[in-house]
């Protein structure tokens, strides 16, 4: 199996090759504004070098493109947001939570219908036939061209959102359509969220994929595409176009999926160090622990699969002040090659105190030599005490675990920790994020209530849903490992309703197996 | 008489959250109703429990119901106002205030999104000083004061009426089942009470506490100062342990949400672990077979970081979590009192140990 990943980051874009499980090769290219020349740049030095430049089965993309349009909003669309499940909820509408000016860049016109279940599949209301018409009319006169559907209790039933989006296939066919119980679990408000992000994401999801697309064939590369999500988890291009929101943490993920992969360890805790900031997490199995809370995307809440991630302003970019010594959270940025002291600049980083004190050889050395041996030694240790404390704020368990330290400024992280067993750093660390995109599974979740069954019948039942969905989102069935299950007993319901959750992970199908969702 | 500002809300859904002890469902959905109302232009005034004239007639607000289902099917203050105004219909009688039956969770918004409908002022007080499961664990229960008629509504246009009832408890039975029916949620408005039996009976100035909380967690977190080290000089609280959620065990027997949660130390309680049995609010914490805390007191378990409340149905595993203890009111620390909400009432063989002095007469 050959693969390459590719990181489109906010500064870099990486790519590396791996095949049979081995790195053959990774590099840095600069990130370009169209993306697409960043990719075609990154691509052309991969294959440049003749042990990378063969036949691949699979390229794998992870992008920050989606989420930074959210939160910079920029290039999102205004849709059509109909609410199914009247006359519960009618207070609290769509975009009721939203900052008011991302909803007032977004909101086109918002229909609320009867319709919608009750916990128990119970229809809560008969669906709003004619309703749905009229909304699929007016949307068609007002020329929006996608509408997020949500109705109550779609993950249990998503009859209603089915039938509202074949009633918009036949009036208005231009029209995308994002169903809530696609993206999210019970929750209705923050569900209908993700769905409302999604729809106004549409159109930048079919030119940014259609650019990867095109990057990858300019390459000559004839290999299917695939995109990560937040989760570590890959989804077909096709999928992405549909589900912009669900790559919205990707970049982080992948930096902690390529840690693991590079040095083996599944439970760990890891860190990337950046040119701005250092992003703490933990691997379980493999996987990022995700977060507890409710997760903000753009002043939005949601409740995406993202990452626990601890994210302090700390990185090779970071400025040093003398008095008193401290480290960051100030950095230079992407200007690192041109302001830190060792590129010849004016302003002392991190960089340059790790350059002094011969952590790294980069740059000109002579340009530090005249720092003082006891500010060498202060910063260091801020720098330390900073990675130390906020390292164990993350870490679960009371005893010593390993640290994976990866990411370009990773030198600023000392041999010896407290609370850490070993510091591991392994060779194409600088590119994990590349490397976490290349051997990205393919993930399934199933997400139900159960009444009257054990509590294991209700779990087999839901990692048999879990398990469909990931072969159809293009796993190998036999790789199929589950990676998270959660039950829940519901309070006050009777004949011991359980909620379960299972999510299931595994290797890509071989091409011609995988099958188109 | 006091005009709650929507920076008051906002602090009291931290603070309802907190003394929610783990029940009662998060706050959120309250506050948003609330602040849309206040865009709107409503206002909610406060009146003290002291002010209310002997024959006035107080509301008794509660949104009854599974919290999950509260998810999906999300609070509408005008439900609440419903259930109120059908009190007002069967009893022919107008309502001078409202009150919220418990101020921890999310009915601590009720009494307010009610009353912003209504034009009446919410009572500064409510019957638990924090949130219980049941219907019969308040301060007008353990006062013995009449159990019924309450209202039930949902927004379908399904309105009905338990009558009457010979005890608390048949109140409790009777109004699940058609709680459950209405889709395990339902607007409810209990027995009327009168302005006297709010001034023997209910417990004073908790509206104004959880707000109070609320700010301070707020203010601490603003200054980056310890937020729970603000909780507990609000309250005079104690903090009981501080550390990892490891384990999370929950099981649905009788109805109710049922089960622990273990805490792992770390700090000063590296080594060590505590134990937190709950019924839908955390009940009794334990130290070994020892138990350090206990109903009535309020056990709060508080994310280390930012000092807000985490519920029996959130709770996670590897959730950093600082668990602290708020005294109880009076009332329930009663003999009587305890009969109805001490740990017996859980079904724990043990006798009541607060953590605090017993409080001054009140």
């Amino acid at each position: 199996m050959k693969r390459i990943g590719i990181d489109v980051g906010g500064t870099n874009t990486d790519a590396v090759l791996i095949a049979d499980d081995k790195v053959v090769h990774s590099v840095k290219a600069a990130t370009t504004a169209d993306v697409t020349s960043g990719i075609l740049a990154a691509l052309k030095a991969l294959r440049d070098n003749p042990a990378a430049a063969v036949p691949v089965d699979a390229v794998v993309i992870g992008t920050t493109h989606f989420i930074n349009a959210v939160v910079q909003r920029r290039h999102l669309q205004r849709i059509g947001a109909v609410r199914i499940g009247m006359p519960a909820s009618a207070s609290l509408p769509p975009f009721c939570d939203w900052p008011a000016d991302l909803g007032a860049l977004v909101s086109g016109e918002t229909f609320m219908l009867e319709g919608g279940h009750d916990y128990d599949g119970r229809p809560f209301m008969p669906l709003d036939i004619d309703g749905l018409k009229a909304a699929a009319r007016a949307i068609k006169a007002k020329g929006l061209r996608s509408v997020a559907v949500a109705s109550s209790f779609s993950p249990l039933d998503p009859s209603c959102e089915n039938i509202a989006r074949e009633i918009f296939a036949e009036i208005c066919p231009d029209v995308a359509v994002t169903l809530s119980h696609d993206l999210g679990r019970i929750g209705l408000l923050e569900r209908e969220n993700a769905a409302l992000l999604n729809a106004a994401l549409h159109d930048l999801a079919v030119t940014t994929v259609a650019a990867f697309r095109k990057a990858i064939a300019d390459s000559g590369i004839d290999a299917p595409l695939f995109l990560t999500q937040n989760d570590g988890t890959v989804m077909q291009a096709e999928i992405a176009t549909a589900f912009p929101v669900m790559s919205f943490a990707s970049g982080a993920t992948n930096s902690m999926r390529g840690a693991a992969y590079l040095s083996g360890l599944d439970d760990a805790m890891v860190v990337d160090v950046g040119g701005t900031t250092s992003d703490i997490g933990q691997l379980r199995h493999g996987f990022p622990r995700e977060a507890n809370a409710v997760v903000e995307v753009g002043g939005v809440r949601t409740l995406f699969r993202m990452p626990d991630l601890l994210s302090i302003g700390l990185g090779g970019g970071s400025h040093v002040d003398e008095n008193p010594v401290r480290v960051g959270p100030v950095s230079v940025g992407y200007r690192l090659t041109s302001d830190a002291l060792v590129f010849g600049g004016h302003q002392l980083t991190a960089t340059d105190i790790a350059v002094a004190a011969g952590l790294i050889d980069i740059g000109d050395r002579a340009r530090v030599a005249h720092l003082p041996k006891h500010l060498i030694g202060a910063a260091l240790a801020d720098a330390h005490r900073k990675l130390e404390g906020d390292i164990d704020r993350m870490k679960t368990e009371a005893g010593d675990v390993p640290l994976l330290a990866v990411g370009g400024g990773a030198f600023l992280v000392p041999e010896r920790l407290a609370g850490i067993s070993e510091i591991v750093r392994v060779p194409h660390g600088d590119c994990a994020n590349a490397v976490g995109a290349a051997i990205a599974q393919v993930s399934g979740e199933a997400d139900q209530v159960f009444r009257d069954m054990t509590r294991d019948e209700a779990i087999a039942a839901t990692r048999g849903i879990a398990e469909d969905r990931a072969v159809q989102a293009g796993a190998a069935r036999e790789t199929l490992k589950t990676v998270d299950v959660e039950d829940m007993p519901i309070a006050y319901l009777p004949g011991n309703a359980l909620r379960v959750r299972v999510r299931v992970a595994g290797a890509i199908a071989a091409p011609d197996i995988g099958a188109a969702a | 008489m006091t005009t709650i500002s929507i920076d008051d809300i906002e602090a009291l859904a931290v603070g309802a959250w907190i003394l929610g002890t783990g029940g009662g469902g998060s706050p959120y959905l309250g506050l948003l109703n609330l602040r849309r109302l206040y865009a709107e232009g409503h206002r909610v005034h406060m009146m003290s429990p002291l002010d209310l004239a002997d024959n006035d007639w107080v509301a008794v607000v509660s949104n009854m119901g599974a919290p999950l289902v509260g998810q999906e099917r999300l609070a509408d203050s005008r439900s609440i106002a419903r259930a109120v105004r059908m009190q007002e219909e069967i009893n022919s009688i107008k309502f001078r205030a409202v009150m919220s039956v418990e101020i921890g969770g999310g009915n601590g918004m009720q009494a307010l999104m009610a009353a912003a409908h209504l034009g009446i002022p919410v009572v500064d007080a409510d019957c638990m000083g924090r949130a219980f499961p049941e219907a019969q664990m308040t301060s007008v229960a353990i006062g013995d004061l009449k159990p019924y008629p309450c209202t039930l509504y949902d927004p379908r246009g399904i309105e009905a009426v338990v009558t009457k009832v010979p005890s608390w408890k048949w109140m409790e039975r009777a109004s699940r089942k058609i709680c459950v029916e209405m889709g395990s949620i339902a607007s409810t408005s209990k027995a009327p009470r009168t302005g006297r039996e709010v001034k023997d009976w209910g417990i004073h100035f908790t509206t104004t506490k959880a707000i109070a909380i609320g700010r301070a967690v707020d203010a601490a977190n603003r200054s980056h100062q310890d937020p729970i080290a603000a909780v507990l000089d609000c309250e005079g609280g104690q903090r009981l342990f501080t550390g990892k959620i490891v384990d999370v065990e929950r099981r649905t027997t009788e109805g109710f949400l049922r089960g622990s949660a273990v805490v792992e130390g770390s700090d000063d309680d590296r080594g060590t672990q505590l134990k937190l049995s709950f019924q839908n609010e955390w009940i009794v914490a334990w130290r070994g077979d020892e138990a350090i805390a206990m109903s009535p007191d309020l056990i709060c378990v508080l994310d280390s970081v930012n000092g807000h409340g985490i519920g029996t149905e959130t709770v996670r595993y590897g959730q950093r979590v600082t668990v602290i203890a708020l005294p109880a009111p009076a009332v329930l620390t009663s003999a009587r009192g305890l009969d109805f909400v001490g740990p017996r009432a859980f079904g724990y063989d043990l006798d009541f140990r607060s953590l605090f002095a017993p409080p001054g007469a009140v």
